[in-house]
């Protein structure tokens, strides 16, 4: 069986705080999942859930208090490793004296890329990510959403097997995201490992092979989108069309969701058959009957909410 | 180490585009303001006030520049978040605080170069200057390069650490103190107790001793300066800057960046 690219284990990080450093914040407690090879994972969670300290602790910018994690086999105390990932930092804020051109041939230095296929690819970045024509003005001068550009170029530069990006699509307009989903889509095609945190659930329902949803420094749930939101079935819907007297399907109708002649009825599995059966008799015809499952959106303010009802005053930001 | 250097070349960009180099305007203002007054303010001592002057121009500017610049090398970049990419990069963190140094003692030499030449642009002006006032302020010079890479390191050293302003203040009193290392050496009082002496004796020792730097009444008076005091202040500022960035790399290695 293949390693995967990502491997978590029990990773935990506090924070002490206080004036002596005695108390302690914890910002992710015992977080374990993998992320295969190839897959597109995306890292879901509130404002201070824990997914940028995971990222963090991941590129090897903070240290963990417990637990381990290998990405691509090597644990990420091993610097070796840090060449085949590319990471972009939430709201990304570069050298501000320096052009994307210089900023990129700067990092692909770092890289240790040759002369030759430096500029190449610092040409191919620039114009995949939108930025030929801003290449030779300074980032000082960079909008937001810029900026965000120029950090993904700089993420994927040197063609890495992994790509760990914070909040990717922060900052853009509706056509930045669309030209990073596509990136990502365009990643996932050359076999890349992509691993994003966002807030943006329709990107990560779009994108993704699986999600992961964090919340309180907790993992709460992981798998494929559907899959996930499938765990919690919301019912029947029942699509019918209805004009007789109001009186036959008094109990029912009062529930439905009316539009014109048509009605739109939600009833738990259970009492699918039995509603069927009323609706039947009573004349109505019946156009549709799906499953309602819950959007991941819903799951996903569903887990929230139970974790604030759990620990209203816990504060698990690790900033 | 190659990392090093192109962290290195960086920072000096950095400096460039930042304009530190314009200071360079300012020492070219005040040593042609002083080659025109010398002459007749002073009879016969022309050399010698253009050669204090000129070095003491040297040193204030260069540390300026080595404090309020050395003090934002690394918590500038952890304020701006501008090592986070970086890091994430196969960079160690001491490879990168290493090119964060070379490149500001880049910065300095270039600068102080540049003011020397012009020392001696001024000198050349007023006087025929002999060779051994040219040797003599050459090693002034280059005292006052590796004085100001220590600072630099000591700079570094906070700026891993602590705030700015703090480390301001570190940096700047640990050079005040430094000044005055062969006096704490000597320090006898009946009125301080024999426990005071003994911590002021230690402290001497483990200060960074700026007074073997200052050489610059031997230049003003073109006295030759010795070979070993050389040898020794290079020796001295080399050992001293690698244990302090040894002990700036032990702690940002430990360091969150949150």
């Amino acid at each position: 069986m293949a390693t995967p690219a990502i491997e978590i284990e029990n990773l935990t990080k506090d924070y002490p705080f206080g004036f002596l450093h005695l108390k302690k914040k914890t910002s992710l407690e015992g977080l374990t999942m993998s992320v295969e090879n190839g897959e597109v994972f995306g890292f879901l969670g509130p404002n201070g859930a824990g997914k940028s300290t995971t990222i963090k602790l991941l590129v090897g910018l903070i240290f963990p208090t417990a637990g381990t994690a290998r990405i691509l086999g090597k644990p990420i105390s091993d610097i070796s490793m840090h060449g085949d990932i590319g990471y972009l930092p939430e709201q990304p804020y570069f050298y501000d004296y320096l052009t994307a051109a210089e900023l990129l041939d700067y990092f692909a230095r770092i890289h240790d890329l040759p002369a030759q296929e430096r500029k190449a690819r610092v040409d191919a970045m620039l114009k995949k990510v939108g930025l030929e024509t801003a290449r030779k003005i300074q980032l000082r001068k960079y909008s937001k959403g810029m900026l965000q550009r120029v950090g993904l170029a700089q993420a994927i530069l040197h063609d890495p097997k992994v790509v760990i990006l914070d909040e990717p699509m922060s900052g853009l307009d509706p056509v930045g995201r669309r030209e990073v989903r596509d990136i990502i889509l365009e990643l996932k095609q050359a076999g890349k490992t992509v691993l994003f945190s966002t807030h943006i659930l329709s990107d990560a329902e779009m994108l993704c092979d699986r999600v992961g949803v964090i919340v309180g420094g907790k993992l709460r749930g992981v798998g494929a989108p559907d899959e996930i939101v499938g765990m919690k079935p919301q019912g029947m819907e029942i699509l019918f069309e209805y004009t007789g007297d109001s009186k036959g399907l008094r109990g029912l109708l009062s529930k439905a969701t009316q539009t014109g002649s048509r009605y739109r009825l939600q009833v738990a599995e259970a009492d699918l058959y039995a509603t069927m059966q009323q609706l039947c008799g009573a004349g109505a015809k019946v156009l549709s009957v799906s499953q309602v499952r819950a959007t991941l959106e819903e799951y996903f303010m569903h887990l929230v909410a139970a974790d604030r009802a759990q620990a209203p005053a816990v504060e698990v930001s690790g900033k | 180490m190659r990392r090093v250097g192109i962290v290195a070349l960086n920072t000096f960009r950095e400096a460039v585009r930042d304009r530190v180099l314009y200071n360079l305007v300012f020492f070219a203002l005040v040593m042609i303001a002083a080659s025109i007054l010398v002459g007749q303010i002073s009879i016969g001592i022309e050399e010698m006030v253009i050669v204090s002057l000129g070095l003491s121009a040297i040193s204030v500017i260069g540390l300026l520049i080595a404090v309020f610049i050395g003090v934002g090398l690394v918590s500038k970049e952890m304020d701006k978040r501008t090592l986070y990419a970086l890091l994430a990069k196969p960079v160690r963190r001491w490879e990168f605080l290493l090119g964060k140094f070379g490149g500001l003692v880049l910065t300095l030499t270039v600068n102080t170069i540049a003011m020397a030449l012009g020392l001696f642009l001024a000198l050349g002006v007023i006087t025929q200057s002999d060779e051994h006032l040219a040797g003599s302020v050459l090693v002034a010079v280059y005292f006052i390069l590796l004085k100001l890479a220590l600072v630099v390191a000591l700079a570094l050293l906070f700026s891993c650490y602590t705030t700015p302003l703090l480390a301001i203040l570190c940096t700047a009193g640990l050079y005040i103190a430094g000044l005055f290392v062969k006096e704490m050496r000597a320090f006898q009082s009946d009125t301080v107790s024999q426990a005071v002496q003994s911590v002021l004796r230690g402290l001497s020792y483990i200060l960074p001793n700026f007074e073997n730097f200052d050489v610059m009444a031997a230049a003003a008076h073109g006295r030759a300066i010795p070979g070993l005091l050389i040898a020794q202040n290079t020796a001295y500022a080399a050992l001293y800057c690698a244990v302090v960035l040894a002990a700036a790399t032990a702690i940002f290695t430990r360091r969150n960046l949150k």
